[in-house]
């Protein structure tokens, strides 16, 4: 659809008036939008995005099974429908309890990634940071693989190798 | 500590001297942690909340961090002086105006913010002028181990740090540049900048965060994947590939606008320097407009040379900026004038609230008297 104001750029923007019953169309270019001074919410919030994400998955029936949406966590009191309000979990165990249907929206909202990769706490037990490095290491070792750095691959390897 | 004792300058990230400053205005490192055994906020009680606000207060406050640090108690400030403290990028909007006990610690030099009970028990930021992610990022690791020292995290093998939301999961990490776009916008290429950051799935905002419009050609990037990724992976993006490339599209712009469209930027640049010297009743978002004008004109005189004719009236403006020994127009000068007209800044140094129209009209006398200091 061409924009009304200078009829050359395609109209992205379209807004809709109703005003005493009469209804209004305008279908705008960003460029003349902004000449009109129409605000453009270029970003949707993150967490609204995520909740409709959410409340959009039963209907897909993919993630959240009967006895997830039922279940209430006995630390916080938080259930499923709540986050599809709110977007928020209620306490750290929730990412637990409710791992399997929180994954699928993990992986959505954090471009297919699902395992940390990034610092650790220094107060983690020895073993606990050594697993961490490892996930880390296995990571870059895909990564140098799909980019067939293969001397890359290869150092990552060692370097796995010696940690286990 | 009185927030009018920083009110009536602008803060030291915000002067124009840092790094790549002409485009990157500032850059900003903030981590989202909570506490391990205590619920999300959604679910705490007042009490809950006290308590967290309480532990958390103690462990930020009773940390070395080479300046002094001082506490604002945010659900009991002001509306005035939430609304300061945003402006000034301390804390957030959500912070401003959000619920139950919730508060800030600040570092007078305001280059650390940690804001206590906003969407997680605890956000800690760095914030420096220009382009300077690197030293963000040393700084924010090191306050975050020192916290660490004294309250332990909420924290899983397999996802890292745990938060409110799922979009802020693993390392907690948002990195945010604020950038000047003028000439990328005048030249009509600003849809190269969306789309870059479209690809490499980045959030644009406008100047105030999170549902803010762009207002004078200022845009501020941040990441949206915090998990699976390594901070530093996250931060030398960003510094060493994301921006360089955005700054090179605005400077082939600036070099456009110089040499096909020199007559477009010279009306640009004096109409908002007529306006700006002549209005008498200007709206926060006219003043942001045209001095973003005016900043690019100063920036081209400083780092190209340039001297077209508006240019070169920028160039004889007296500069009341004494320390500024060019003369002219500088760059501290604009962003003071910027930044110190913004409606709560204005009204803190006032002395009162004062309605919109009686802002207008002394926003316009501010601005006027900056721009012709012999009157």
């Amino acid at each position: 659809m061409q924009c009304q104001s200078c009829q050359k750029r395609e109209a992205t923007v379209h807004l809709t008036e109703i005003n005493d019953g009469v209804r209004t169309e305008l279908h705008l270019c960003e460029q003349c939008a902004q000449q009109e001074g129409i605000a453009i919410k270029s970003q949707i919030p993150l967490n609204e995005l995520l909740s409709t994400l959410l409340a959009s998955q039963p209907a897909e029936g993919e993630l959240l099974d009967d006895s997830d949406t039922k279940r209430c966590c006995p630390h916080c009191g938080f259930m499923l429908e709540q986050f599809r309000k709110e977007a928020l979990l209620g306490c750290p165990y929730d990412y637990e309890l409710f791992e399997s249907s929180l994954l699928g929206l993990i992986e959505k909202a954090q471009n297919g990634h699902t395992t940390h990769c990034g610092k650790v706490p220094s107060r983690m037990p020895a073993d606990a940071q050594k697993q961490i490095k490892l996930s880390i290491l296995r990571q870059q070792l895909e990564s140098a693989v799909g980019s067939e750095d293969y001397e890359r691959a290869a150092e990552v390897r060692d370097k796995i190798n010696k940690l286990e | 500590m009185k927030l009018t004792d920083i009110s009536r300058d602008i803060n030291e990230w915000f002067d124009g001297s840092g790094p790549m400053s002409d485009i990157v205005i500032s850059s900003r490192i903030r981590l989202a942690r909570n506490l391990a055994g205590y619920k999300f906020l959604s679910r705490c009680s007042t009490q809950e909340r006290e308590q967290t606000l309480q532990k958390l207060k103690q462990a930020v406050m009773s940390l070395d961090l080479g300046d002094k640090i001082f506490y604002i108690s945010v659900d009991n400030a002001s509306s005035l002086d939430r609304n300061f403290l945003v402006e000034r990028h301390l804390i957030s909007r959500h912070h401003a105006f959000g619920k139950g006990p919730r508060g800030a610690v600040i570092a007078q030099r305001e280059f650390f913010t940690a804001m206590i009970n906003e969407e997680d028990h605890l956000r800690i930021q760095v914030l420096r002028g220009g382009l300077q992610l690197s030293q963000c990022a040393e700084q924010i690791n090191h306050i975050d181990d020192m916290i660490e020292q004294k309250v332990e995290y909420a924290f899983s093998p397999r996802f890292g740090y745990l938060t409110a939301c799922p979009t802020n999961l693993g390392t907690g990490i948002r990195v945010s540049v604020m950038l000047h776009l003028p000439a990328l916008k005048m030249t009509g290429q600003i849809d190269k900048f969306f789309n870059a950051t479209k690809d490499l799935s980045l959030a644009v905002r406008g100047l105030f965060g999170e549902g803010t419009e762009a207002a004078g050609d200022f845009y501020q990037i941040s990441n949206q994947v915090t998990l699976g990724v390594s901070e530093n992976d996250i931060v030398s993006q960003f510094q060493d590939s994301i921006i360089p490339e955005i700054i090179e599209y605005e400077n082939a712009a600036r070099k456009q606008l110089l040499s096909k469209q020199a007559e477009l930027l010279d009306d640009k640049i004096s109409r908002a320097m007529a306006l700006l010297k002549h209005a008498h009743l200007i709206s926060s978002q006219e003043a942001i407009f045209l001095l973003s004008h005016l900043r690019l004109g100063v920036n081209l005189q400083r780092n190209a040379g340039a001297s077209t004719p508006a240019i070169q009236n920028l160039a004889a403006l007296g500069s009341e900026d004494r320390a500024d020994k060019k003369g002219g127009l500088s760059i501290a000068t604009v962003n003071r004038l910027f930044m110190l007209t913004l409606p709560a800044h204005l009204q803190l140094n006032y002395g009162k609230p004062l309605d919109s129209l009686h802002r207008d009209a002394l926003r316009a006398k501010i601005i006027r008297s900056a721009l012709t200091p012999d009157s």
